[in-house]
C-alpha cells in the first residue's frame, strides 16, 4: 500500500492482504487470495469481474458474514481505525448496519415477507439508533422519502408483496441507510432490475452518496454501471485484483489483458455483423488455481514467465496499478485487436424474401378466476394484438422490460401457450388448430433456446439423450430402422456445429459450465433442423465473455444455415450487434417497429427514447441526458385507458388518455404507435 | 419329501421386493448419477453403520419368510409306505427350525431373564428328609432354564460369566475374520499391500465407510454372540405369560415389522406417484378431482378409517374359514390386508408432495423444450418428470418405513392390528400392558420389544437421512 491516499476525504476502509477460503472436505479452497483495497469517504470503488471471481466473498468477508464453509484465513480489515477481524461478535453487530451496510442483489428475497416495511425499518432503527415508537416512525418515514418512495406514509404499513421490484430495492436501500452507515456495500444492486428501474436506482444511490458523504463499494459485472457510478475501479479475476485505476484512466486505457478483453467482448455497433472478441475458456475453478498468473491460460499475450510466476503490482500511472508481466507497448495494443465490422449488412439483400413467420394480431389472455366457482372476473392481457413478420436469415429483436409480454409472444408462437386470438402462420401454414400430425410436422421448423442454461437441460439425461430427444419425437432422420446409428452420428455432427467435442454426448449437463450448457441447448434446437429459432434471453444468465462466444456462435449459425431468429431480450447492446429489425413492446403491444438503425439511432416513441437513454454505456463520453421514467409498468390486468404509456409519458396529451394511437408509418419499415406522429406521416 | 413348502402371500411379496432391490441396484450401477449418489451413501458413516444393522434385521426377516410344513413321522414305522404322507398343520419357517430349542422349550409361565426359577411362588410338594411330603410356597424350578446346572443352582453366575467370556472371544475371532476379509478385498481392489489396505479401511474419508461397517459389526457381534451362547440353556430375555421365550418372540416380530413397513409402501407408492404426477402435470379437472379425493381421504381421522376397514375384513375372514388351510395362512392374509389398508389410507401425504414438485418441474425450461419438440405427455412424464422426482420418492419410502412400523405397534395396541396369533412388536406391547400392572412387575417383555423396535426404527431413520443427503440435488453439488 504505497499509493498515496486519494483526493477524497479521510480513509474509511483499508483492507490488507485479505484471504478468504472455503472449506471443502478437509481442504481449504482459496476464493479470495490476498487482496488490498482502500476506500475514502465519498468515493465509489467498483469491483468488477465475472462470476466466480470472489467479488461477493470479499464483500461478505468485510462484514464477517461468510457462509458456514467460508473462513477468513489472513489479512486485516481496518474500518474507522479498528481491525474488524479482531472485534468480538457483539461489537461486530454494531458495525454491521451501523458502520457499513449492505444492499443485496435480489430485492424480492432480501425483505422478510411477513413483516411490514415499517416494522423492518424500525428493527434497524431500534438496534443502531435506539429509536422507538413515534420517533422511529417519523425517522422511517423520512428514510422512505429520502429514497424517493411515493406515498410513503401508506407504504410504511404495507408488506413486501404489495411493492414492485424497484420499490423493494428502494426499501432495501432505506434499511441500509437507517443505521447511518459510513460505508455502503452494494452487491450487484441492479442486476435483477429492468433498465429504467436500474437507472432510477443508480441515480438514487449516487444522490444519497453525495448527500451523506458515504463511501461505496460497488460490486458489479456491468461495465456500463461502472462507467456511470465509479470513481475508482478494481478488476478482480480468480480471487485477485489484477488492475486498479481511476475511472477515467481505466476506461480510456485499460492495462491488464483481462480488462481489455472484457471491453472487446462487449457487443456494440462498431463490431456489428462481425465477430466479437471472446475470452477462450473460463475462470479457473477454486480447486485448480494455476501457479503463475491466473489469467495466463486465457490470455493471448501469455508467455513463459506468466505460467511460472505470479506477477507483482506495477505502477503505470498515478493511482493506476496493474498485475501483469507485460510491458506497456505490448499491452496497449489490445483494444483494437477485435476483428472489426465485416462490412455489416451482407444479409440485407434478403429483406424482401417472403415471410417465414407471419404473426397477425396475436392475443394471449389469461383469465383471472375468483371465488369458489372459479368464475372468470377479468383477463390479464399478456399479449394484446401483436403483429410481426420475419423472413429467412433475418433476426427480429423483441425488446421491452420484464412483464411486457415478450416471452409470452415467443411461447404462443411455439404453441406452448394457447393463443386467445389472432393467427400465427409459419411457411404459410396456420399454427394452432388443425390436425395434430400436421401441427407436429410444423413443429420441426421452429425451436426455442431458453434463458437459463441451468434449468433448460434435464439433469438426469446425458447430453446425447437430450439432443436426440427432439430427433426421435419428430422422427428426423427417417423411420425407426437403423435410427440409432444415424442419431449418434447426427448428435456428433450437431455438437461439432456448436463447438463441442463429440464425446460430450456421453456426459451429463452438470459437468459443463454455463456457456457450454447454452451450447448444448442450441445443439438441441438445431438437431431438428429448424428454420426459425426463438431465443428467449439466451445470454442474460451468462458472463460477458461467454455471452460474446454465444452471440458469435448464433451469428455463424445464421450465416451457415440461414436461420431466422426471433430474439427476445432486454439488452440493447445485443440487439445492436445482432438484430436486423427491432420491435419494442410495452404492456402486451408493440409500440415501435423498424430496422435496427431506425429504431436505435432515431427512436420516435417516447418509451423507446427513455429506454435507450436509461441504458448505461460502458464509455466515458456517455451521453448523460437520461430521460427519467416515473413509476413502473402498470399491471396488464388493468392497462390504462388510451395509450398504455401515457401515465409515464411527459409528452402525454388529452388525446393520449382517451384513445390508443393508430400505427403511423414513418418510413417503409418504421412504424410507431404514438399520437405525436399522426398517421399522415409529417415527421416532426 | 421331509417337508411341504408353503408359500404365503407375504413371502411372495417379500422375495419380490428383494428382487426389486437387486434390479434397482443393477440399474443404479448403470446410471452414473445414481451411482455417484449411492457412493455418497457408502461414504456416510452413520448411513453405513445403520445399513449393517438393517442388513442383520433383513437376514432375520428373510429367514423367517421361507415357510414349510414338516412331515409327520408315523409312530409305528413299519407301515410308513402304506400310509399317505401326512404333514403337520403347523406352518414353520426356516428361522423356526434354527430356533427350535427356543421355540419348543416352553416354561409354565413368567420367568425372569436368565432365571433358573419361576417368577411367581407356587405351592410345591417337597419330600422331606424323613420321607414325608411337605407343602411349601416357593419359586418352582424351571423345566428348561438352567436345567443343565442340576441341583447346583448357585453355579449359575459363574456359568453365565464363563459363557459370556467365551462368547466375547468367539465374537472377536469372527470379527477379525471379517475384518481380514475386508482388508483382503480392499487390498486386491487397490492393488496395494495389506498394511496400506488396513490403513485405508480405517481412514476417516475413504471411498466407502468400511470403518463404520466394521465398528457396527463389532458392536453387533459383541451383543449377539453372548445372547446366542446363553440362549441354548437359558431364557435370555425371560419368558412370557404362557412360558414362551421372549427372545424367540422378538425375533419373530422382526418379519412382521418388515412386512408392514415394506409391503405397505409398495401399495402406497404407485397410487401416490401416479396420482401426484397426473395432478401436477395436467392441472385442470384432473388436478381438481385428485385433490378432492385426497383432501376427503385425509380429513377422515386415520385410526377410525383403518379400524372400520380392519373390522370389516375381520368379519369377512371369520365367516369364510374354508378359505384357509392353516391358521398361518389366515394370519398372513390378515397381515396383508392390514398393509393394504394402511397403504390406501396413507398415500395422500406423498401424493401432495409429488404434486407440488411436479407443478414446479412442469414450468422448468427443459420440460417446455420437450413440449416444443412435440414429445407426448406420457413420455414427458416418464422421461423428464418421474426421474426428477425419484429423490423424493426414495426419501419418503425410507422415512415411511419407520413410521409404519410404529403405526403397526399402535394399531395392535388398540386391537385392530395383526392377527392375535401372529407375533409382532404391537402384540407384545399390548400384552405388556397388564404385565406392567403386576406386582412384582414383569418388565422384560416390554423392554425386549422396545429395544428391538427402537434399534430397527433408529437404523431405518439414520439410513433414510444418509439416503436423503445423498440424493437431494441441492446437496449433491459436493462430490
Amino acid at each position: 500500500m504505497s499509493a498515496p491516499p486519494s483526493q477524497h476525504g479521510e480513509e474509511l476502509l483499508a483492507v490488507r492482504q485479505l484471504r478468504v477460503a472455503f472449506a471443502h472436505g478437509r481442504s481449504l479452497l482459496p476464493a479470495v487470495d490476498g487482496i488490498d483495497l482502500r476506500l475514502a469517504a465519498g468515493e465509489t470503488l467498483a469491483l468488477l469481474g465475472e462470476s466466480g471471481c470472489g467479488k461477493s466473498a470479499t464483500a461478505l468477508a468485510l462484514l464477517r458474514l461468510l457462509p458456514a464453509a467460508g473462513r477468513i484465513v489472513a489479512g486485516e480489515v481496518c474500518f474507522g481505525g479498528r481491525d474488524l477481524l479482531r472485534l468480538p461478535e457483539s461489537e461486530m453487530r454494531a458495525v454491521r448496519g451501523g458502520g457499513m451496510a449492505m444492499i443485496f442483489q435480489e430485492p424480492a428475497t432480501s425483505l422478510n415477507p411477513v413483516l411490514t416495511v415499517g416494522r423492518q425499518l424500525a428493527e434497524v432503527l431500534a438496534r443502531h439508533r435506539a429509536l422507538g415508537g413515534a420517533a422511529a416512525q417519523a425517522t422511517a418515514l423520512e428514510l422512505l422519502l429520502a429514497v424517493g418512495i411515493a406515498d410513503a406514509p401508506r407504504r410504511l404499513g404495507e408488506y413486501p408483496f404489495q411493492l414492485s421490484g424497484g420499490m423493494k430495492q428502494r426499501v432495501m436501500i432505506a434499511m441500509a441507510l437507517a443505521g447511518e452507515p459510513r460505508l455502503l456495500i452494494a452487491d450487484e444492486p441492479t442486476t435483477a432490475l429492468d433498465v429504467t428501474i436500474q437507472a432510477q436506482i443508480l441515480e438514487l444511490l449516487s444522490r444519497l452518496q453525495a448527500e451523506r458523504a458515504m463511501g461505496m463499494l460497488l460490486i458489479t459485472h456491468d461495465l456500463g454501471v461502472v462507467a456511470q457510478m465509479a470513481t475508482r475501479v478494481g478488476v478482480m479475476y480468480a480471487g485477485e485484483i489484477v488492475e486498479e485505476a481511476p475511472r477515467a484512466a481505466f476506461f480510456s486505457a485499460p492495462r491488464h489483458p483481462y480488462a481489455q478483453k472484457l471491453f472487446a467482448a462487449l457487443p456494440d455497433l462498431a463490431r456489428r455483423g462481425g465477430q466479437l472478441q471472446t475470452i477462450p475458456g473460463q475462470v479457473p475453478s477454486l480447486s485448480a488455481m494455476p501457479a503463475g498468473c491466473r489469467f495466463a491460460a486465457r490470455c493471448g499475450h501469455a508467455w513463459e514467465l506468466c505460467r511460472q510466476q505470479s506477477p507483482q503490482w506495477r505502477q503505470v500511472a498515478i493511482d493506476h496499478r496493474v498485475r501483469c508481466h507485460l510491458d506497456d507497448g505490448v499491452a496497449s495494443r489490445g483494444r483494437d485487436g477485435g476483428s472489426t465490422a465485416a462490412s455489416g449488412e451482407a444479409v440485407a439483400v434478403v429483406a424482401a424474401a417472403p415471410a417465414l413467420l407471419a404473426v397477425d394480431e396475436l392475443r394471449v389472455h389469461f383469465p383471472i378466476r375468483r371465488g369458489i366457482l372459479q368464475r372468470t372476473v377479468g383477463h390479464v392481457r399478456a399479449v394484446d394484438g401483436v403483429s410481426l413478420a420475419l423472413a429467412r436469415g433475418r433476426t427480429l429483436a423483441l425488446v421491452g422490460e420484464s412483464g411486457c409480454g415478450k416471452t409470452t409472444v415467443g411461447k404462443a408462437i411455439l404453441q406452448l401457450l394457447p393463443a386467445s386470438g389472432g393467427s400465427v402462420r409459419l411457411l404459410g401454414e396456420q399454427l394452432g388448430g388443425g390436425a395434430r400430425s400436421a401441427q407436429r410436422a410444423l413443429r420441426r421448423h421452429m425451436q426455442m433456446i431458453f434463458q437459463d442454461p441451468f434449468a433448460s437441460l434435464n439433469p438426469r439425461l446425458s447430453v446425447g439423450e437430450i439432443i436426440a430427444e427432439g430427433m426421435r419425437a419428430l422422427a428426423v432422420g427417417g423411420p425407426a430402422a437403423g435410427r440409432r446409428a444415424t442419431n449418434t452420428a447426427a448428435v456428433a455432427a450437431v455438437l461439432q456445429q456448436v463447438g463441442l467435442p463429440a464425446e460430450a454426448a456421453g456426459r451429463y449437463p452438470h459437468e459443463f459450465s454455463g456457456g457450454q450448457r447454452q451450447r448444448i441447448a442450441i445443439a438441441r434446437a438445431l438437431a431438428v433442423q429448424p428454420d426459425l429459432v426463438i431465443c428467449d434471453e439466451p445470454t442474460s444468465a451468462l458472463d460477458v465473455s461467454v455471452q460474446a462466444q454465444i452471440l458469435n456462435l448464433l451469428a455463424t449459425l445464421q450465416g451457415e444455415l440461414g436461420l431466422a431468429y426471433l430474439f427476445i431480450t432486454h439488452n440493447f447492446a445485443v440487439v445492436d450487434h445482432l438484430a436486423h429489425e427491432v420491435a419494442v413492446m410495452y404492456l402486451g403491444r408493440i409500440v415501435e417497429h423498424g430496422r435496427v438503425d431506425e429504431v436505435l439511432r432515431a427512436p420516435r416513441h417516447p418509451y423507446t427514447r427513455a429506454l435507450l437513454s436509461a441504458v448505461p454505456s460502458p464509455r466515458l463520453d456517455a451521453a448523460s441526458e437520461y430521460i427519467r421514467l416515473p413509476g413502473e409498468i402498470p399491471s396488464p390486468a388493468a392497462p390504462p385507458a388510451g395509450c398504455h404509456f401515457h401515465p409515464r409519458c411527459r409528452q402525454a396529451s388529452e388525446l393520449c388518455r382517451q384513445e390508443y394511437p393508430p400505427p403511423s408509418r414513418l418510413s417503409a419499415t418504421h412504424v410507431v404507435h404514438c399520437h405525436l406522429y399522426p398517421p399522415p406521416g409529417e415527421a416532426d | 419329501m421331509p417337508f411341504l413348502p408353503v408359500i404365503l402371500w407375504s413371502d411372495v411379496l417379500i422375495w419380490l421386493l428383494l428382487l426389486l432391490a437387486v434390479v434397482l441396484g443393477w440399474l443404479s450401477a448403470r446410471n452414473p448419477l445414481w451411482r455417484t449418489a449411492w457412493r455418497r451413501v457408502g461414504r456416510s458413516r452413520a448411513g453405513m453403520a445403520s445399513a449393517t444393522l438393517l442388513l442383520a434385521f433383513a437376514v432375520v426377516g428373510l429367514l423367517d419368510s421361507l415357510h414349510y410344513r414338516p412331515r409327520l413321522v408315523a409312530d409305528g414305522g413299519q407301515g410308513a409306505s402304506a400310509q399317505p404322507t401326512a404333514y403337520a398343520v403347523e406352518v414353520l419357517s426356516l428361522l423356526d427350525a434354527l430356533l427350535t430349542p427356543l421355540r419348543t422349550r416352553n416354561e409354565k409361565t413368567y420367568s425372569e431373564p436368565l432365571a433358573t426359577r419361576a417368577h411367581a411362588r407356587e405351592t410345591i410338594e417337597v419330600r422331606g428328609s424323613d420321607g414325608r411330603l411337605q407343602q411349601t410356597r416357593d419359586h418352582p424350578r424351571l423345566r428348561y432354564g438352567g436345567a443343565h446346572l442340576g441341583a447346583d443352582e448357585s453355579r449359575r453366575d459363574a456359568d453365565v460369566a464363563s459363557r459370556v467370556l467365551q462368547a466375547l472371544g468367539l465374537a472377536l475371532l469372527a470379527w477379525a475374520a471379517v475384518a481380514v476379509a475386508v482388508c483382503g478385498g480392499v487390498a486386491r481392489a487397490q492393488g496395494s499391500g495389506w498394511r496400506q489396505a488396513w490403513r485405508r479401511v480405517w481412514r476417516r474419508d475413504g471411498d466407502f465407510a468400511w470403518n463404520a461397517v466394521l465398528a457396527a459389526l463389532a458392536a453387533l457381534l459383541l451383543l449377539a454372540m453372548p445372547v446366542a451362547l446363553l440362549a441354548t440353556d437359558y431364557h435370555v430375555f425371560g419368558t412370557d405369560k404362557v412360558g414362551q421365550d421372549v427372545l424367540y418372540q422378538v425375533l419373530k416380530s422382526v418379519r412382521t415389522a418388515l412386512v408392514i413397513g415394506l409391503v405397505t409402501t409398495l401399495v402406497m407408492l404407485p397410487l401416490s406417484v401416479l396420482l401426484g404426477v397426473l395432478a401436477g402435470y395436467f392441472r385442470g379437472w384432473v388436478d381438481d378431482l385428485i385433490q378432492y379425493l385426497y383432501t376427503t381421504l385425509s380429513s377422515i381421522p386415520g385410526v377410525l378409517l383403518i379400524a372400520a376397514a380392519v373390522l370389516m375384513m375381520q368379519v369377512l375372514i371369520d365367516t369364510h374359514p374354508q378359505w384357509f388351510a392353516t391358521a398361518a395362512e389366515r394370519a398372513d392374509l390378515r397381515l396383508l390386508a392390514l398393509c393394504f389398508i394402511l397403504g390406501v389410507t396413507s398415500w395422500t401425504g406423498l401424493c401432495r408432495l409429488l404434486r407440488g414438485e411436479t407443478l414446479k418441474l412442469r414450468e422448468l425450461e427443459y420440460i417446455q423444450a420437450a413440449q416444443a419438440f412435440g414429445v407426448s405427455s406420457l413420455r414427458i412424464i416418464g422421461r423428464h418428470i418421474v426421474p426428477n422426482l425419484m429423490h423424493i420418492v426414495i426419501i419418503a419410502l425410507v422415512m415411511d418405513f419407520s413410521s409404519l412400523v410404529l403405526a403397526e405397534a399402535v394399531l395392535s395396541y388398540v386391537g385392530i392390528g395383526v392377527d392375535p396369533t401372529m407375533i409382532s412388536f404391537g402384540t407384545m406391547i399390548n400384552n405388556a400392558r397388564l404385565e406392567l400392572a403386576r406386582e412384582p412387575m414383569v418388565w422384560w417383555s416390554l423392554s425386549a420389544a422396545f429395544f428391538f423396535m427402537f434399534s430397527l426404527v433408529l437404523a431405518a431413520n439414520l439410513f433414510a437421512d444418509a439416503v436423503r443427503d445423498a440424493f437431494d440435488p441441492r446437496l449433491a453439488g459436493s462430490p
